[in-house]
């Protein structure tokens, strides 16, 4: 295995860069961080949608979540790819096609963790602001987000891992991430697909491990300089 | 009532009630609150008294009748209500701190995020209050660090900060360890005797006898009796109050 990581550490890091196009973990940090970073705002908006006092809103938000979280994500990559074409009659690349997907499907799911954090606040921290005269928008973005978002944050932590790992799904429209770039790697290799494969899911373990401690870590550490229990 | 009572009054109920669904929770209330007024409401549970104060800043709607809050409509469609709720503080029974925000944060929240004040004059006087209150030294630390008589004192700030004409006290002691309701009523007290408006619906007695104007009794979503502290535990023979009276004693 570690002839396998001196031979082809290079393949699994940035793919064929810089002779070819950048893939490996590079890609996949890259279409996960967009997909993380991009969903997160869609997934706030959502989220207040679908407690919004418009009963509009409120429907549009539950459909199209509802809608998202009943499809897999395969179906929604392979439907972006082949859909989004015909109808714009433009071609779009396999990364944005990935990213596009992604960014759809985390925000469902997000919109339902924030959502969760929001509707958990004691009533009062609302109250407590309206009291004051503050309006709705400084309301949900000085009292209730920075409270909810925090107070989700194990949860977000479960769906930005999710996020990273369903990158791999890339592979299926070959985009150049580190699933594909593993499989070229033992393409070229042939005979020894259970250590290369070993290194593929390490690589994804080692990264979901250092993201979940380190938001754990930066939790822990803002509980205890709030005193929260 | 004549116009000349009206005017003066920084609080008046016109006729007010309330239901939810089926329930009426106020019925006819009118009530007149003049300015420097400590009026204490009390009544058994359910009685409408924390709905009554609650309607005052529009933080419950109501159905029928009109709330003139310093010369304003409250529950008139056309009314500011953002605007209006600075004029009028609000303390929580549960204090209602923000917990992600600093002490000092707390209580600048409204005059810098919505009165848009400079900060430096904002936290100076968020520091003159916390020592008004006796927590001068606990600025910087978050809520979480601080028992329930000073997150009450906070809160108190912090209803001060938007320098109200009234305030509105909402069973302030009613979540606290005995040993700590002493340090919020003497906090209470004091804003009393500086001639600060205030309605404080209330299970301490004793407060209410010391510090009182007015008693407002309720029961069943109506006022029974509104009268001088002296009135009403001495020589009210009013059934209801005198059952409540001998309840408040029991516990006590």
């Amino acid at each position: 295995m570690i002839e396998i990581l001196q031979d082809y550490g290079l393949n699994f890091l940035v793919g064929q860069y810089p002779h070819g196009p950048l893939g490996g973990l590079a890609m996949t940090l890259i279409v996960a961080a967009l997909g993380i970073v991009l969903s997160f705002p869609i997934a706030i908006i959502f989220a207040l949608a679908r407690i919004s006092p418009y009963r509009s809103l409120r429907w549009l938000s539950k459909g199209v979540v509802n809608f998202v979280r009943g499809i897999p994500l395969l179906m929604l990559i392979f439907w972006c790819y082949f859909v989004i074409p015909i109808v714009t009659g433009y071609s779009v690349s396999g990364f944005t096609t990935l990213v596009v997907a992604l960014v759809i499907y985390e925000a469902a799911y997000l919109s339902e963790i924030i959502r969760s954090g929001i509707e958990a606040l004691p009533k009062g921290q609302t109250e407590a602001s309206q009291a004051l005269g503050g309006s709705y928008a400084l309301t949900v973005r000085s009292v209730i987000l920075p409270q909810a978002l925090f107070n989700v944050l194990p949860g977000m932590t479960s769906q930005f891992i999710s996020t990273i790992k369903e990158t791999s799904l890339g592979y299926v429209i070959a985009v150049n991430e580190l699933t594909f770039s593993a499989n070229q790697v033992n393409n070229m290799l042939l005979t020894q697909p259970l250590q290369v494969f070993t290194i593929l899911a390490a690589t994804y373990f080692l990264v979901c491990f250092v993201l979940t401690r380190t938001l754990s870590t930066i939790e822990t550490r803002i509980r205890r300089n709030r005193g929260m229990a | 009532m004549n116009a000349t009572v009206r005017d003066a009054a920084i609080v008046s109920f016109d006729n007010v009630s309330k239901w939810y669904g089926e329930y009426r929770a106020l019925e006819n209330i009118s009530i007149d609150i003049p300015k420097g007024q400590v009026v204490v409401v009390c009544g058994p549970s359910g009685s409408g008294k924390s709905t009554l104060i609650r309607t005052v800043n529009g933080l419950e709607p109501i159905q029928e009748g009109r709330i003139i809050l310093d010369g304003t409509d409250v529950h008139a469609r056309k009314t500011d209500l953002n605007q209006l709720r600075q004029k009028v503080g609000f303390v929580f029974q549960h204090f209602n701190l923000f917990p992600h925000m600093s002490v000092l944060d707390n209580v600048t929240f409204a005059p810098i995020k919505i009165q848009k004040k400079p900060k430096d004059e904002a936290r100076d006087f968020a520091r003159k209050l916390l020592d008004r209150v006796g927590l001068a030294e606990k600025a910087d630390t978050f809520p979480g660090f601080l028992s329930g008589g000073q997150q009450q004192r906070v809160a108190i700030a912090r209803a001060l900060a938007l320098r109200p004409p009234v305030i509105l006290f909402d069973e302030p002691t009613s979540a606290l360890d005995p040993e700590m309701v002493g340090e919020v009523l003497l906090v209470m007290k004091s804003l009393a005797s500086e001639g600060m408006t205030m309605v404080c619906v209330t299970h301490e007695m004793g407060f209410a006898r010391e510090v009182g104007d007015r008693i407002v009794f309720m029961d069943q979503g109506k006022v029974i009796l509104d009268d001088t502290p002296d009135q009403f535990f001495s020589k009210s023979d009013h059934p209801r109050v005198q059952r409540f009276l001998a309840d408040i004693r029991r516990e006590a």
